[in-house]
Formats: C-alpha cells, structure tokens, sequence
C-alpha cells in the first residue's frame, strides 16, 4: 500500500472542506441548534440554519443570555408556599361564597362535592429579606433569597387539567402540535455552543406524590419547527445522550477508524455527487465524536469542590435527582446551552397535601437556593434567567374532607404564584394581588402568555416578531396575545 | 419613471416575491393575479382588511373587488381601476408617515417597494382579480410541444438531451418547458443501480436483493425499466411503505394519548391502509370508505374498519377532564385532519373567527363540525376508564385462529364437565372418609367459635353490606379503591379471648371468588378490634397477639395484618388468599387471638374494624362472617371453625351409623367447605369457561366510526366549548362547489363530495403531495395548505394537468397489466416514476445549486435522506434478520432502557421490555407507538409524535442521528449479521466479501480507491481484535441474534464494523 489510509482521509477531507463554503459548512454545524462560534453570518436562504440565530435577532439588547426554567410539574399549592391568606383560619371548613366562585368551572373531581369547605393552610408564614417577602416555612433556603425572587402572585392560565395546563405553558396552546418555548428560542437564537444542543431538558420525580405528573415529550417537541430545534431530554437511564456510548467493545480508537473511513468514502462520494448535505453529514459525525467526550465531562460532578455539593444538599449525589440536576443545570449554564429546562415532578396534591408538600419542597427548595447562589458567586446570575412555578395553581377549598393536618386541593387555574430571579428581573418585588380566598386576582394579573412574552424580551426576542409560517398561518409562541410584564424588570 | 425601468423592476420584483433565485422566475410574463397580486394582499393587507367580517377595518375588504371599488366609509375608493394614482390603496401603501401608512407599523408588516410596485402596475392594468387559484375546478392544460432541440434561441442547450426519453411522458415536456425558461439543463439518466435502489426504495421501502439488480442489469430490452418498476409495484411491501406516510395523516398510534396515555388497539385499520395500497384501491374509493365506509350501504366488515382513520385521534381519559370540553376538541381534530389530509386547508383558524385569509366564515367552520360530531362516543377516553381498553364503536377482528382457539377451549370445558360429574357421582364415599379421618382425634368442638349477630355493619367506603341467610355479610354496589368495614358487635356479657373472620365466595363477586378485586381478589391490610363506650372515657385498641389463617397466597402473610396499625402510611402489605385463581375460590378463616382475655367495660361495645389500604385498589373483602370465642388464648385454634353443630354431631360418630339427615348434612358441607376433587374439578371448568369469555373478549377489536342519534351544532363563541351561540346545519364552505343535492348531508355525502370531480382541492391536493414524495418537494412547496396563503404552484400547468388526468385519466400507464382507472394511485406514480425527469441522476453541480437550490424545476435527480422507519428497514433487509411478515398487532424492538418511565408513572405502557424473536425484527411501521414517548430513534429522525395530523416530516441531519447509526443495538446487531452474511456467502476473499456486502447495501460495487478505504480499515480492525479478543466477543454479543459459532470472532467482529462503516455512509440512509 504506498498511501496510508489517514492520508487519504485527511487529504479528502482538506479538500471538502476547503472547498466548501462557510455558509455550507456553517449550515452543517447549525443543525440540532448546533453553533460554531467564529462562521461568518450566512446569507438569507439558509438563515434558518444559522447556528447563531435568525438574521435580525437577538430583536433587541437581551438581558439574559440563557434561560434556567425550573418548571414544577403537578402544579405547587401557592397558598401553602407563597400567598398567605392567614383570614382564612376563621372561615376554616366553611363553604366556599358563591360570591367568590362566581360560578366558575371546576374539574369533575370536585364538581360534584356537595360542599366546596375552606382550608386554610397549616404552614406558618413570615417575611423575609429586606423587601418583607412572604414565604411559608416549608421554604428555609429559597426565602433566604427574597431580595433576589421577584414573586408573581398573579399568575393565570386557561386549561383546569394538567396535560393541556402544561402543554399551554410550553407551547402556548392547550392542545398538541406547537413548537415549545425552548423550540422557538432554538429556532430563533440558536446555540453558542459547538458540542451541545441549544435546548436541554433534565427531569426528575418527587418523593411528594411519587406517581404524578407525567410528562410528554411533547413538552419540549419543536412541533412544526424543523425537528432539530426538539428539546434534547438528558435521560436518567442509560446514556444521558441517546446512544452516546460506543457499543461494547469498541474502543475510542476503533469508533475514530471507523469514523475516518466514514469520512473519507463520505468524502470521496461527494466529489462525485456534489451534493453538499454530505458534507452536513461529515461535520455530524465529527460532532458527534466530539459529544462522545464533551457530555461525561459535562455529566462528571467529582470534581466540584465539597461545599458546593453539599450547597446542594445530599440528593446532589443521586442521579437524576431535583438537587443533581440543578448543579447539571449549572454546568451547563456555564456552557452556554441557551435553554435548560427541568421539569420536577409531584406537585398534584389532591389529598394528603401537607405530608406531600414537605417531601416536594424537600426536594426543591434547597437545592433551587443553591442553584442561585452558585451563579450568583460565578457572576452568571446576571445573564441568567430563573423561573420557578408550575402549570396552574390549587383551590382554598379541600377537595374530601378536612382533619387538623389533612386536606387536598384541586386543580386552580384563576390564579398562581411563580418567582422569578436574575437577568433583567426585579429582585424583592411581589407583584400581583389575589383575593381573600386566593380565588380570583384583583390586580396586576398576568397570563402565561405575559410570562412567556417577557421571558422572550429578557432574552432578547420581540415575541411578536419571531413567527413560522405554517399552514398559511405565522404562528408564534404568544399566539396573538402576550403582553410583556414591564413592573417585573429591573 | 421610463417604461423600460418599470419593467425591470417589475421583473426584480417577481424575482423577490418568490423569495427566490432568478431560476424561479423566470416564468414571466404578464400579471397573474394569482401568482404575483393575491399573495401580498393575502399577507399584507387581509388581516384586517379580508374574509373575516368582525376585523373589516373601515368597511374595506380587498379580497372582493366590488368592495374594493366601492367608497370606503372615508369616502376614499381603495382601488380605482386604470388610475393608481387616484386609488387610496397606492397612497396609504406609499405614505411614509407613521399615521397614514398602510400596513400600519405596529402590525409588523411591511411592503416593499417592489411590491408597492406591482400593485401599481396591477391597477393600471385594470386590477382585474381572479379567485385563489386553488379554488377553481382545475382543468386540463396543454401538454406543451416538445422544444425543438437544437433551436439556437433556447436557453438551454439541450442539444445533448435525448428527445425520444424526454417526449415519450407528459410529465417531461412540461419539466422542460418549464427548464427552458432557466439556464439550467437536465442531468442525464441515473445508472440502472442508482435506478433500481430509488425505485425499490420509492415503492417498497426496502433494497433490492443483488438477484433483482442482476436480472435488472442483464435485462437491455427496451421495457426493462418499466417492468422492474412493475415488479415492485406487484410487492406486498409496496403497501407498507405507502401507509407510512398515510400513518401520520391520520396521527396512528397504539395509545390514547394524553396524561396517562395508555393502550388502544387499532391496527386493524393499519392493516386496512396496508392492504388498501397494495390492492390499489382508487383514491375515491381509499377517500369514501375512511370516511364513512360505515354508512355505505350493505358496509363490508373491510368498509366499517377503515373509518378508523378518524378514530385514530387522541383520546381525554385524565381525572377531572371535563366531558364536554373533550367532546368538542375531538370533533374539531377530525375536522382539522380531515380537512388538512384531503382538502390541504386550514380549518383552525375559523374555530374561533372567520378565517384571515381564506374566504371560509367561522359559521361554516361548525357547519363543517356537524358532520363529524354525531358518531356514537362522547370524545373521551370510554368510561370504563381502565387503561388499555378500546374506546367503543368498536369492530372485531375475529379470523379463523381466534375461531381454533375458541373451538379448543370449548372442546377442554367439555372434558372437564365429565370430571366433574365422575367426581361427583363419589360424593358419598369421599364425604365418609373425610368424616372417618376427622372422627379422631376428637376436640372439645363446642367450646370453639361462636358465631355473632352485629348489632351495626358499615362499610366507611359507601358499599351496601347485606346480611344473607348464613349470617355472612355481602358487598355491593360502591367499591372504592379502599374500602374498610366497621363491625359493631352486641353487647357481650362476658370476657372476649379472639376474632374469627370466614370470607367466603359468593356467585355475584369478580370470578365468583372471595374479593371485589377485578379478579376476585383481595387484600386485608388491618385489622383491629376496639372497645368503644359505656364507661369508658375514649375508645381503647385491644392488642392482637396472635393471627393465623387456614391459607395465605405467598407473599401475602396473615401476620402483615397484625404488624400494620391505622398509623401505618399506605400503600400497606396485607393477607390474600389467591382468590384469582380458580382453584383456590373456597372459605377461608382467618383468627386473631387476644394476649390474654378482656374483659368486657360494662356498657361498651366492640367495634372491629378491617380493610385494604393495599395499592391494589377494589380488592376489598366481598362477603365475610365473624364470630368470637372466650376460651383461653392457648387453646384457640382455626379447628372445626364455623362448622354447623349438625355437621359437628353427625362426625362424632361412625359414618356407617349415619341417618339421611345427618349424611346429607355432612355430605352437604363437605362439598361446600372442605377441599375435595368435585370442587377442584368445579374450578377447573370455571377457570376453562373464564378462560374463554376472557379470549372471547380479548379478540382483537379496532375503533370503528359509527353513527348515533343527530347531535345538534353550535357556532362556539371563540370557539369555546361552553358558549354555543346560533345553531347550524352540515354543510361545506360557499367557496367551494356545493354538496350533492339529491343525498342527506351527512358524512357519507361529504366524502363523496371531496373526491367529486368539482372539488377542485383534493386532487391537486394528492398528486402535489405525490410530487413531494418522489421529488422531495411539491410543485406547491407548502404540501399541507393550498389555501390562499399558500405558494403560486412553480409549474401551475403540470399540477393542473396531474390533476386531472389523475381524475380522468387518458394517458396514464397499466401497472402490471392492469389498465389504469380514475384515481388510479398506482398508475399515478408509474407515470411519474417513467418520465425522464424522475430518472435523471442526481448529480449536483454549484449552478444547479446557485440557481435553484431545492430542485424545484427539476433539472436533476431526486436525492434526500430515507425516514427513520426506512433506513432501519434497509439495515435489517441487508442483514438478512428482517421478517418478511405483513400486518397484525404491534411489535416491541430494541428501546433504550426506561423509554417509557422516564417520565411517567402512569397507564398500562410501561416498564417496556423488547420481544425476543421476531418483534425485533419486523418492520418499523409496526413498531409500538406510545404518543407521550414515542420511539426515540424515529424521533431523532424527524417522526412526527403522531399526537396531530401531520402531513410533511422535517428532514433533518444531526450528530444524535450519527450517534444512533453508529451505536444502537438495532444497527450494530444488524452490521453483525451483515458480517455473517459477508464471510458466509460473500465469496473468499477479503475484496469479495467486503464487495459483497457494500453491494447488498448499496446496490453497487465499490469502486478501487472505496475498496481501498475499506480493506485497510479491516486490517487495522483485525489487528485490534487479535489484540484483544474480548473486545470481539462482547461486541458480538450485543444483540440478541445468536452468534455464528463457526466464525472467529476477532474476523468476524472486525467485518461487523466494516459494515457498520456501511450502514453509516450517506449513500446508505440517502435515496440517491
């Protein structure tokens, strides 16, 4: 053999390359929100692959350069968490005022109660930090930060049953088929990270209700986006990365032989064919190569020093816990993936809520603490987006009956509470009022798509702007609502 | 501005309109309404000045000419013909300041100057409008005359082009027309190997075999091509790949979606579509029957299963749903699917206002909702609830095994049956036995158990208890998941030493068994005796030492009962006693002894309480009996419990001194409560008759449409569920051609009424998107709308002509001898696989790129990436593991591991495991589909998730899908046995056998330098697996096949990456 077959390779691959065009190769990167920092911004025709985003976006300066959704699936009570209502101890096991329900829909799994008896919470409430935030004792590390949350206590949404209540928060829309919120931010900035995926999603269950809420992988689907704007969900089983490692027996050594020939047959068929999506697939292979590596160094916790584990309290050591996904999140925050996104699970407290509560917030409420302050010492607090909250709020009533230390609530979507902190938010603010019943908002309300529409503008995207033509139609996450919540930023 | 300006920039603008290449446009010419007016009005200007009546700002609608001629509520006229200077559309369009300025700035739109342009030019023409293109009956065009080819003016030089191939079919005298206007020329035809591997794909989604390609390429007559093409036609795996694609219009999925997402069964359509292609059932015909093959008169069983078209939606089942909401999302999504698979429009957007762009009102949105919301279900998983049931109308799939297996069964009852009366006729001898060996040793029997009569029984769960003639109570009615039973003893004059609890089977209970469990089961997790009243402050627990059962089921000990307390957190362990099985269905006792006698507080009574707070939700007791005992502890035993004292004397004594009562006494009770082989036979044949409802029930059924009484139709104020405002009638959109006239209006007439020749949607509708599917993109680009916002076709005359030719054909081809119909899908294809323009190469070059970047005008070949569903078909077909096995139920493969308890706990899908043998190796389109989490591979390869009808798949290219060819077991068990095939059957040396199995993949034969690449990376393979063979052993292990023992396993694993190199090759996932 008088040439060695790397030889070849490299020589073939010189060639593709060279004679590719930045745009060509740029686009090939881009794929799956891929970016590869330094590629000039391609012209308008393959604009939807640029791996740095659309051409005229980010629409305005953003404050948040990425975005850490600590999305709490069930939907969290934000009586017994965050919007006190200590007159309702008097009205304890009383009925529910018509005045108050003004006849508004319930679920089937109270509509039929003969009685609608008030149960005020059992958790003790006190004020914290400098701006007097409310916070129930089931809350010891996240109320420490009062100063940092901007608590939203008028939250509202449309859909009264968990799948449509998530499936609107993510998509905008109650039913199937949208892309998510992380789609779209996929779609519209692309990734600043060469070996990840724009948009990460990291899930977990909770010791409060073990069984509930599934999730969908419709939640973080790109819907009618280009497929490769999906969320790509880090398993807890397995390979984090879907088939990430090499099959057994198959070295390092032997999977970059093999992707050398791929390359180099790849390589010499597209001087044949001219078709320059073959180059697109080198570059995937190569990157896949690359995420051989970079994911375990991403997943690899050993190193971080003792006291930020134990920050994060002793769930950090078990996989796929709330806790170690938080310093996942942290860490890829800290490389750039633009839209991480965990989903908790456990928050459907129907009966049995004050022992369920404790174990979610058991779960959540150190290590989410811990997930701020760790940003804060990085200085990446400022450029990061936080939103904590679930996909609608509970009743004051009990759904079954009422003991001293028991009661259940349904599903309420006329009000809710979720906070906020970081980039481009008002750090000790409350914003919103709910009446005495926590029924209904009396000021300040904000839809999810308000929220929505505000986290795109932190991170640097006029939510009416950023559409997708489909079906005749420009869709958009909004939809045609949206207003941005301007009190909530800094 | 000089007229020869004008023009230029009346053709810069064109060329921008398309948003194009100067290729696209250079189909010139005068205004055309449709292709260069409509669209930016549409876009720009419709949203508040179009069809949708409540956003009519100013009075002023410029989808209709006559409104737009009129004086607008200013006074202004919009348009005035011929003068474009005098029309107030020109000036607002113009104005540069931000007050008069149209569209205003604030609704993000904006005109260019091009198109402000246009506009001009368009008024000063007359503004003569015509309807949206799409919307008129489509009529045959003129099949252009072929250019003559050597003509020194034409564009482009296509001397070199082969006038015989490109004159034969229509289709490529309108291709090169269409060229002609470009600078760019046809590529020449593909090499017979490229051929035949695009064809086999195309038609059957597999490979052709290297003894198809061998008599293909051995074959020079003149029809050789065609009769390959027919040959494929002629595979039964033709219909497979079709109904892929069919799949994911009609969102086919095996669960039913939502929360807890579990299983349905409604293959039987999958089967129906598979079946329907391969048949070749006319596209009206395929359309009719999916649609309303139920009301067709005299329906065949064929007919009424292919309406699961419109079944295949998601169905509602979470808690709380409220049943109205859902029946109304249901409704909508057959209309939203119906509309988006056959008629490529947009319904949604009249759900809540009359539509923005297309003339279709809000009102006939419902009208067109009537026809769909009076089949027989309330839109919402059935209300038997449990996961993994079908959701009625249902239809069954009973074929001749399910009329074996019932005929089997039906056979062993009988046998049984003569058991049993053989048994039974040696009831008397078995009964003396039983009473012969009871006799000794003798126990103080009255002084055990003493039946009770409560004074108070209730169940805390709301279930009827009723007392029946034996002194046992019997469960009904309310069975909730855990229920607990208070029993209120009277008052006892003495001390209390233990509790017998006898739970007996009762005919009315689950499997005539012992528990209301589904199965006739159940589980007691507590058990606790109090005294409660008389002088006592509060009620006081009576500590139970001792428990024991005369049966426990394993793993359901009687001791867990005493070591739970009502403290305990459920879910709780408890005692059970089999009482699923059959066999087991017999009295059973179960006794809690006291630590020493209590004494009874004067005035209080006992109150004991048992229950289920097991995760075994129902299985509470279904009929029990108590009774008590005061003798001391020690000497309490389950003994002769509950025995009658009738039966008690009679045993006492010698059988053979019996009189008639006493036998009949004890003969009697033996049968009922002591274990003997009549009963045993009994259960037997109880458990066969079980046996066979249950397989009766479980043949196969599938979701059927069917109609129910006339449900009324509201118009749905912003569209939602709860505020119906005026009533409607069915009825189809003013735009379009009416219904037929002489028929109801129901659903039947409205699918006849879409394949009507009128319809001037549907047609175009399915050859555009046949275009898509062998061009890789449509001669619309948006396949899934053909509605006024949707792209002026790039070759309007070819579209219109497939059109109608595929109504009313006069040229299509016979396929396989068959001459073609109307609708004709097959005959269809073939002419489109014959022309010269789907047999081009696909060889790219930068000026075909430059210009016309997608192909539109189809200047070469057709090349893109295969499905996910295809590639893993073709690696499975090429490593000879593929079963060759059309239909039936769904199948598990290989899935990463927790697929689909990642995420949720709920539904019967779960802890997913992979068949072992054949289900792991059928094709991809019977793969099980959970819609929550459907399989991850096909995902990464741009599946849709099958929640909604979707029409057009991404195509996509990433390093997951890299990771996913390179690493899954699918495929590396595949390259495995591709190995196999290679140094099996691949000839004997290394360039043969790597030749060998790169031709089986790839249809050709590695040229020198490929062959070069390959060879070298084998040897440095086998090197490293000499080196270490364990590395060679685990890799071949992975998989479940069974490995060649005959092979040495370093040569074998390195030829196992040889061909994972080939199944990763862009040629192998490309259709070239």
């Amino acid at each position: 053999m008088s040439v060695h077959p790397l030889q070849i390779q490299d020589a073939l691959n010189r060639r593709v390359f060279l004679r590719s065009t930045p745009a060509v190769t740029a686009a090939a990167l881009a794929s799956l929100g891929f970016a590869k920092q330094g590629f000039s911004k391609p012209t308008d025709r393959s604009a939807s692959n640029n791996p740095i985003g659309l051409p005229g976006l980010p629409h305005i300066a953003p404050k948040a350069k990425r975005i850490i959704y600590l999305f709490q699936s069930g939907a969290p009570s934000q009586m017994d968490l965050f919007d006190p209502k200590p007159q309702m101890v008097a009205e304890q096991g009383k009925d529910l005022p018509e005045s108050i329900r003004q006849g508004q829909r319930l679920t089937t799994m109270t509509s039929g109660q003969k009685n609608f008896p008030i149960a005020s919470s059992i958790f003790k409430f006190a004020e914290h930090g400098e701006s007097r935030m409310w916070f129930s004792e089931l809350m010891p590390h996240m109320s420490k930060l009062a100063d940092k949350w901007c608590m939203i206590r008028s939250m509202h949404t449309e859909a009264i049953n968990h799948d449509p209540a998530i499936t609107f928060c993510q998509t905008g829309s109650q039913l199937a088929g949208r892309p998510s919120i992380g789609s779209w931010v996929s779609y519209g900035l692309g990734s600043e990270n060469e070996d990840l995926p724009a948009y990460v999603v990291l899930t977990s269950f909770g010791s409060g209700r073990k069984d509930d809420q599934p999730l969908y992988d419709r939640l973080w689907g790109a819907g009618f986006l280009s497929s490769k704007h999906q969320g790509v969900k880090f398993r807890n089983t397995g390979d984090a990365v879907l088939y990430l490692s090499n099959p057994p027996g198959v070295s390092t050594q032997a999977r970059r032989s093999t992707l050398d020939r791929l390359s180099a047959l790849n390589g010499q068929h597209h001087t044949q064919i001219g078709d320059p999506e073959i180059q697109s697939r080198i570059a995937q292979y190569e990157m896949a190569f690359r995420m051989q590596s970079s994911v375990p160094e991403l997943l690899d916790t050993s190193k971080e020093p003792q006291h930020v584990l134990d920050a994060y309290g002793p769930d950090v050591k078990r996989p796929g816990s709330y806790a170690a996904n938080c310093l996942l999140a942290r860490r890829l925050a800290e490389r750039d993936v633009r839209f991480i996104q965990l989903f908790h699970m456990g928050w459907d407290h129907h009966g049995g809520l004050p022992a369920a509560i404790r174990g979610q917030c058991q779960d959540t409420d150190q290590a989410t603490a811990a997930l701020i302050n760790d940003l804060s010492e990085r200085g990446m607090l400022d450029d990061t987006l936080i939103v904590w909250g679930g996909e609608f709020g509970r009743t004051i009533y009990s759904q079954g009956s009422i003991t001293q230390d028991n009661y259940g609530r349904d599903h309420h979507p006329r009000c809710f509470t979720m906070l906020l902190a970081g980039a481009g938010i008002k750090g000790g603010l409350t914003f919103g009022t709910t009446d005495d019943y926590c029924y209904n908002i009396v000021a300040d309300p904000v839809h999810v798509h308000d929220l929505n529409a505000t986290i795109m503008h932190l991170l640097g995207v006029d939510h009416e702007r950023l559409t997708y033509r489909y079906q005749g139609r420009d869709f958009r996450l909004t939809d045609i609502h949206g207003e941005i919540v301007k009190p909530i930023l800094s | 501005m000089s007229q020869v300006s004008l023009q230029l920039r009346f053709v810069i603008g064109l060329c921008l309109l398309f948003a194009s290449t100067n290729t696209l446009c250079a189909e010139t010419g005068g205004i055309n309404f449709s292709r260069d007016i409509r669209p930016i009005l549409s876009d720009k200007c419709f949203q508040c000045h179009g069809p949708d009546e409540a956003k009519q700002e100013s009075g002023l609608r410029l989808d209709d000419r006559k409104v737009a001629l009129e004086p607008a509520e200013s006074g202004e006229r919009a348009i005035v013909p011929n003068h474009p200077d005098a029309s107030e559309v020109i000036k607002r369009i113009a104005a540069t300041d931000a007050d008069s300025v149209m569209p205003p700035p604030d609704s993000q739109k904006t005109l260019t100057a091009e198109e402000i342009e246009l506009l001009r030019k368009w008024i000063a023409e007359g503004a003569i409008y015509e309807g949206h293109w799409a919307f008129a009956a489509p009529e045959r065009s003129q099949v252009p005359a072929l250019p003559n080819l050597n003509s020194p003016t034409l564009k482009t030089p296509t001397a070199e082009i082969d006038a015989n191939a490109w004159n034969n079919n229509p289709i490529d005298r309108f291709i090169l027309s269409r060229l002609n206007q470009s600078e760019l020329k046809p590529n020449s035809e593909a090499t017979k190997e490229t051929l035949i591997r695009r064809v086999a794909l195309d038609l059957t989604g597999l490979p052709p075999t290297p003894t198809e390609i061998d008599a293909n390429l051995q074959d020079n007559s003149a029809d050789a091509y065609e009769r390959m093409v027919d040959r494929y036609f002629a595979s039964t795996h033709y219909g497979e790949r079709m109904a892929l694609n069919w799949l994911d219009y009609a969102r086919y999925a095996d669960s039913n979606g939502f929360q807890s997402d579990g299983s349905r069964d409604i293959w039987g359509w999958r089967d129906w579509v598979i079946n329907a292609y391969n048949a070749n059932i006319p596209f009206d015909q395929f359309t009719v029957e999916q649609l309303a093959g139920d009301m067709l008169p005299n329906a065949t069983p064929e007919q009424i299963i292919a309406t699961g078209f419109n079944r295949n939606h998601r169905l509602n089942g979470e808690g709380g749903r409220i049943v109205e909401e859902w029946f109304v999302e249901t409704v909508i999504d057959r209309v939203e699917t119906t509309g988006l698979t056959w008629l490529g429009l947009t319904f949604n957007c009249c759900r809540c206002h009359d539509h923005k762009y297309d003339p279709i009102s809000q009102k006939e949105f419902y009208q067109m909702f009537a026809f769909f919301n009076s089949v027989d279900e309330q839109g919402v998983l059935a209300p038997a609830g449990k996961n993994g049931e079908n959701t009625p109308p249902l239809f069954s799939m009973r074929t001749a095994v399910h009329a074996d297996g019932i005929a089997q069964r039906e056979r062993q009852m009988a046998d049984l049956e003569g058991q049993v009366q053989k048994a039974k006729g040696n009831l008397s001898q078995l009964a003396s036995a039983w009473a012969e060996e009871r006799r000794t040793p003798q126990v103080d029997y009255a002084s055990d158990w003493q039946q009770i009569v409560p004074s108070e029984v209730k169940s805390t769960g709301g279930a009827a208890l009723t007392q029946q003639s034996d002194g046992s109570y019997l469960a009904s009615e309310k069975n909730p998941a855990n229920d607990s039973y208070e029993v209120t003893l009277p008052k006892l004059g003495n001390s209390l030493t233990g509790v017998l609890l006898e739970v007996m089977p009762d005919a009315s209970l689950p499997n005539q068994s012992l528990g209301r469990g589904f199965n006739g089961n159940f589980v007691m997790t507590d058990f606790t005796v109090e005294l409660v009243g008389g002088s006592l402050k509060k009620p006081r627990e009576i500590k139970l030492a001792r428990v024991e059962a005369d049966f426990t089921q394993t793993g359901w000990p009687a001791s867990e009962v005493i070591s739970n307390s009502p403290k305990s957190k459920p879910p709780l362990k408890g005692w059970a006693v089999e009482g699923n099985n059959p066999e087991r269905r017999l009295d059973r006792k179960i006794m809690f002894v006291m630590e020493r006698a209590v004494k009874i507080p004067k005035g209080a009574s006992v109150v004991i309480r048992f229950g289920n707070r097991s995760e075994y939700a129902d299985h509470n007791i279904g009929r029990f009996r108590l009774s008590i005992t005061s003798i001391a502890p020690e000497k309490i035993s389950l003994g002769s419990s509950g025995m009658p004292a009738d039966v008690l004397s009679a045993i006492s004594k010698n059988p053979a001194e019996w009189n008639d009562a006493e036998r009949k006494a004890v003969e009697s009770y033996f049968l009922a409560s002591v274990p003997n082989p009549i009963r045993e036979y009994e259960a037997k044949l109880q458990a066969a008759k079980n046996e066979l409802a249950e397989y009766q029930e479980n043949v196969p059924t599938t979701m059927v449409m069917k109609e129910a009484k006339l449900r009324d139709a509201f118009v749905l104020v912003r569209g939602e569920y709860d505020k119906p405002a005026a009533k409607v009638a069915r009825g189809v959109p003013a735009v379009l051609p009416p219904l037929p006239a002489d028929a109801p209006a129901d659903r039947l007439a409205l699918a006849k009424w879409i394949v009507a020749r009128n319809n001037p949607l549907t047609a175009r509708v399915w050859v555009n998107r046949e275009w898509e599917r062998f061009f890789g993109m449509g001669l619309v680009k948006t396949t899934e709308n053909l509605g006024s916002q949707a792209e002026y076709p790039v070759n309007a005359a070819l579209l219109d002509w497939l059109a109608v030719e595929f109504m009313e054909p006069t040229t299509l081809p016979t396929v396989n001898g068959v001459a073609a119909k109307a609708w004709d899908m097959k005959a269809l294809q073939k002419l489109i696989m014959t022309s010269a323009a789907y047999r081009q190469s696909s060889q790219v070059t930068p000026e075909k790129i430059e210009q016309d970047p997608d192909n539109r005008l189809v200047s070469r070949g057709p090349r893109f990436r295969l499905p996910g569903e295809i590639v893993r078909d073709t690696a499975l077909a090429v490593s000879g593991k593929l079963i060759d096995k059309i239909g039936g139920p769904s199948v598990r493969p290989y899935m990463p591991a927790g697929v689909w308890d990642e995420t949720s706990k709920y539904g019967n899908l779960r802890n997913y495991q992979h068949d072992k043998n054949e289900g792991l190796y059928r094709r991809s389109i019977y793969t099980i589909w959970k819609r929550t989490a459907a399989p991850p591979t096909m995902l990464l390869f741009d599946a849709p998730n099958r929640e909604v009808c979707t029409v057009k798949r991404s195509r996509t290219n990433t390093p997951l899908q890299a990771l996913s060819l390179l690493n899954e077991v699918t495929f590396v068990e595949a390259a495995r046995n591709l190995a196999s095939r290679m140094l099996r059957d691949g000839g004997s040396t290394v360039e043969q056998r790597l030749a060998y199995g790169f031709r089986l993949a790839l249809a050709r034969t590695p040229n020198d330098s490929e062959m070069q690449v390959l060879l070298s990376g084998l040897d440095a393979d086998m090197q490293r697996f000499a080196d270490s063979p364990e590395d060679a052993v685990r890799l071949l292990e992975f998989g479940e096949s069974k490995l060649r023992a005959d092979l040495s396993p370093a040569e074998l694993a390195a030829f196992t990456l040889a061909a994972n190199v080939i199944f990763n090759l862009d040629e192998f996932v490309t259709r070239e």
